[in-house]
């Protein structure tokens, strides 16, 4: 039920960002969902991508510094408080949210948002027993 | 304008030279007989005291090192019983542990007559009211500048460090005629004027004692020309005493060392030899009255030179150069003395930092600034913000602990530093001094 994301470190300086992307490009590799956390030095690239080890493996090589990590992705209906239907489950079992951003593409009439949980595990659980559609990495990777 | 101590500030050099000799002879068989560690370096040397016949017998008796004062941590280069030591100072030092010295109540009143002799010589009376913006504490010189301008007289305000607006006010309302400070916060001071609308004329302000950092005479002409006043230079080391041991005198034309407390030599830092006089080297310094903390040949790491010729203002004490420059890898940050392997051992200590670091030393304003550039890798990267940020925190933390200062923590990509055949260059200092 968990997701693997990449997230790289990226200096703030001009071509960065690029530089990831062309890497990722020439090794044939598809971005699915990102978001980028910045401060004036430095940002956190996050990304999900169709072939994580492939991605990771390259960025490596290019002298980047990748982590690979676990999120969830969730289905969240496309409506007025939609979201917030799903945060109000975590919240009662008091799990946190790391951070969380929206996934490009929806899946049928519903959004997708990438969570990092602080308690990967029971948020899965607390989503699931609630009847929260929570979607494995196979079909994130290749939305 | 005044001599403070004329007998001994203008003494003839004949008698001068039999003065030193006599009390140099009591310093090393009291240095011999009471700090096991100099006891140790003289019998490896085989010198003992007898083997003074003369001064330039000193060159056979064996340096002292910052090296030497970190292994004998804390009181083992103190020649007396604590009990009789009434104060103590430290300096940063090379390994995250400060230095430690000790006064007894004979080397507390010799510092502050050294100290008078050093204002009243840069024209400061008992007419001045004296601004003290040193930091209070374990550093030597806003105590030390305190009790020399008591000695003399003179009204002291001991503002401390800090709350620049404030020391304006203060400046203004107390009408503050002599600042003591570092060369830099003097500029400071000249720019929070400029910002709040204020010229030098709005302060009574006519002389300036500065140190604790090296700084250039183009930096004199700025701060006097800003502020309206004479600025003078003043040189002191806490392993030596602190500030007092040489000073410039209205004619600015280098430091004069109080030679009747401390003998200067100038060496080759490669080879250690002394050298003639007029030399550019290394000052190594000795102390001839020191009771709680007596220092033999004690290697500053300054990089100076000595001129003999007597001064127009008729001290006949030798003068010293505004320093050049160290012997050793030191960086003085905002008057603190930082050594990159200090940065070096902190970095290694945090879990996962690899020692690929630069140090990169920068003006704000006249403020120095230190930043420590850590190159990133993967057990000191995270996906959260949060941690990275604590993380970063958690470095600088430690960094002020050990370093005194506040050091900026900047993360870079890995392989970012350059290398020079495979050692990276650890230190780009953009300051202009």
């Amino acid at each position: 039920m968990k997701v693997e994301q990449i997230s790289i470190f990226i200096e703030n300086k001009s071509g960065r960002l690029a530089e990831v992307t062309r890497v990722l490009g020439e090794a044939g590799v598809n971005i699915r969902a990102l978001s980028l956390a910045d401060t004036s030095d430095f940002g956190i690239l996050r990304l999900i991508v169709d072939k994580t080890d492939t991605a990771k493996d390259v960025l490596k090589s290019k002298g980047f510094t990748v982590n690979k990590t676990e999120v969830v992705a969730v289905e969240v209906p496309d409506r007025p408080l939609g979201l917030n239907s799903i945060l109000q489950v975590l919240d009662a079992s008091r799990i946190n949210v790391e951070y969380m951003y929206a996934f490009v593409e929806r899946c049928g009439e519903n959004a997708v948002i990438i969570f990092r949980f602080d308690d990967t595990e029971g948020a899965i659980r607390v989503l699931t027993e609630q009847g929260v559609k929570v979607l494995v990495g196979e079909r994130v990777y290749c939305m | 304008m005044r001599i403070w101590d004329p007998d001994r500030e203008c003494m003839a050099r004949d008698q001068l030279t039999a003065l030193q000799f006599e009390q140099l002879r009591t310093t090393l068989e009291r240095a011999y007989r009471n700090v096991p560690c100099y006891q140790k370096k003289f019998l490896d040397a085989g010198v003992s005291a007898k083997d003074l016949r003369q001064l330039s017998d000193l060159a056979r008796f064996p340096f002292t090192t910052k090296e030497d004062l970190r292994l004998n941590y804390p009181y083992g280069m103190f020649a007396v019983p604590l009990r009789e030591v009434v104060r103590i100072h430290s300096s940063s030092g090379t390994t995250g542990k400060p230095t430690v010295v000790g006064y007894t109540r004979n080397d507390l009143n010799n510092w502050t007559e050294l100290v008078a002799r050093m204002m009243t010589a840069a024209g400061v009376t008992a007419d001045d009211i004296v601004h003290i913006a040193f930091g209070y504490g374990l550093f030597t010189g806003a105590f030390g500048l305190h009790y020399g301008a008591e000695r003399i007289g003179a009204s002291v305000i001991p503002i401390s460090s800090g709350n620049t607006e404030k020391q304006i006010m203060i400046m203004q309302d107390y009408q503050s005629s002599a600042l003591v400070c570092t060369p830099s916060y003097a500029l400071t001071i000249a720019d929070h004027l400029d910002r709040m609308g204020l010229g030098a004329d709005s302060l009574k302000l006519r002389v300036g004692l500065f140190g604790a950092e090296p700084w250039s005479e183009e930096m004199r002409r700025e701060i006097e020309s800003r502020l309206g006043i004479l600025a003078t230079d003043n040189f002191g080391l806490s392993e030596v005493m602190g500030p007092g041991v040489a000073g410039e005198c209205e004619y600015k034309c280098g430091m004069h060392i109080f030679e009747d407390h401390f003998i200067p030599e100038i060496i080759d830092p490669a080879t250690c030899e002394v050298l003639p006089p007029g030399s550019v080297g290394e000052l190594v310094l000795t102390t001839l009255t020191k009771e709680a903390f007596p220092m033999i040949r004690y290697r500053t790491r300054d990089i100076t030179r000595l001129h003999y010729d007597t001064c127009r203002c008729g001290r006949t004490m030798v003068r010293m150069e505004k320093t050049r420059g160290r012997s050793d890898d030191m960086l003085i940050v905002k008057g603190v003395n930082v050594f990159p392997t200090q940065i070096e051992e902190v970095l290694f200590q945090v879990e996962g930092c690899e020692p690929h670091y630069q140090l990169v030393l920068d003006r704000e304003g006249h403020m120095d600034t230190l930043e420590v550039q850590v190159e990133v890798n993967e057990t000191i990267f995270f996906d959260e913000m949060k941690k990275q940020r604590e993380f970063v925190g958690l470095v600088e933390k430690r960094l002020a602990a050990t370093l005194g200062l506040r050091a900026k923590v900047k993360l870079v990509e890995p392989a970012s530093i350059p290398r020079h055949e495979g050692k990276a260059k650890r230190v780009i200092d953009r300051r202009k001094t």
